[in-house]
């Protein structure tokens, strides 16, 4: 049974206020998630204060401000600002996203900022992939062959072949839609989630190869690819506008023309 | 999922903004379940009906009274409804109409559909008496 309520150690509280330096200014109040693990206390909101006419435009740019200029201890991860690597995916304004490629221009009012959902929390916004990541690895994301490779080319495919592939080997891992789908919310531990299904599917659609049969097998359970109930947050949210719901829909229906 | 971890959980239901295609499923849901709630109404209707003219005035006058006709528009409601979102979902299962455009056209489609046929159904049935 799914557990709707947050645990009582993850209760958030009301936390600490940053009022702006000064008045004027294109004043913006930014929510932000805070946990600190050394003090053994719940996590709270901070408000900080900023002026948007002295920030970047992008909502990873106020969390760069408000760290550098109102509060060092705040902690997130981010590493290329351009929508490529992944790693500052979060809650904001209420969806999954990256806080690089997040305009503040199109947020509606205060900004609030929550790590990704359902997940264990580090610190602050950094939350705990090790899941995502050992259910991206258990559907073996390399190519696999039975047959010899020629040794004096590669494994060739052709245009239609490799446009398959189009619109899945594009996934950065950066957790937004599996994080954003209730289905995993409630069933982490056996539903391997949108990222992982897209990234088998992306693998079983390969021409080149050779371990389709098996991939279907190991799928073939009531709960690691068919907990989706097509509930589409995975392709609301997916920064890099992939639809992991068409993907996995287009497993399921591989698993029944196997049946003959 | 049991929560085996010291660590808090980042929050979920709480802060989400659910857009319509999540609203929709789970209303789905909750219409398959009241359907399956009200189709003991109905079968209590129908025993009552085999057992005699008492019986029957009984059901007769709780179907027509507020609280029994609020009941039988809720339930067209959600029939038409999880009939409507089911089509849905078949072609979705079929791999048609999976794309964002497409779902934010066949959501709310799917919603005044429903509501159409109930109007007309209600329209149709106190026309008959």
């Amino acid at each position: 049974m799914a557990e709707f309520n947050l645990p009582a150690n993850s209760i958030v509280k009301p936390g600490k206020s940053y009022p702006a330096a000064k008045s004027g200014g294109n004043i913006r109040k930014v929510i932000v998630y805070r946990y600190d693990p050394s003090t053994g206390e719940n996590p709270r909101t901070d408000t900080y204060e900023i002026d948007l006419d002295d920030c970047g435009p992008m909502v990873l740019d106020a969390l760069i401000k408000i760290k550098s200029e109102l509060d060092s201890t705040l902690a997130f991860r981010r590493s290329c600002r351009e929508g490529i690597c992944g790693s500052c995916a979060m809650n904001i304004d209420g969806a999954n996203t990256l806080a690089c490629t997040k305009a503040i221009a199109d947020i509606d009012g205060d900004i609030k900022i929550y790590p990704l959902p359902h997940q264990p929390i580090v610190r602050d916004l950094v939350s705990d992939l090790s899941n995502f990541y050992a259910q991206y690895a258990s559907v073996e994301p390399w190519m696999k062959t039975t047959t010899a490779t020629a040794p004096d080319r590669e494994r060739l495919q052709s245009i239609e072949e490799r446009e398959k592939l189009d619109g899945l080997y594009e996934c950065i891992l950066c957790a937004c839609c599996s994080t954003s789908c209730p289905s995993y919310w409630w069933n982490s531990d056996r539903y391997l989630g949108p990222a992982a299904l897209l990234n088998a599917y992306r693998w079983i659609v390969d021409s080149r190869d050779e371990a389709t049969g098996e991939r279907l097998d190991a799928l073939e359970d009531p709960f690691k690819l068919y907990r989706c109930h097509t509930i589409m947050n995975c392709t609301s949210v997916c920064p890099k506008g992939l639809n992991p719901a068409k993907a996995i829909a287009e497993t399921k229906k591989l698993m029944v023309k196997r049946q003959g | 999922m049991a929560w085996n971890d010291k660590r808090p959980m980042s929050p979920h239901l709480q802060i989400y903004k659910l857009p319509l295609t999540a609203l929709l499923s789970i209303t789905h849901r909750i219409t398959g379940v009241g359907l399956s709630a009200g189709t003991l109404f109905l079968v209590w209707a129908l025993v009552a009906a085999a057992s005699g003219p008492e019986s029957f005035a009984t059901v007769q006058a709780v179907m027509s009274s507020w609280i029994g006709y609020l009941i039988l528009i809720c339930f067209t409601l959600a029939l038409y409804f999880h009939f409507c979102n089911g089509i849905r979902h078949m072609l979705w299962d079929i791999g048609k109409g999976l794309d964002l455009e497409s779902t934010k056209k066949t959501g709310p489609a799917v919603l005044i559909v429903a509501l159409v046929l109930t109007v007309l159904t209600w329209l149709v049935a106190f026309a008959a008496g």
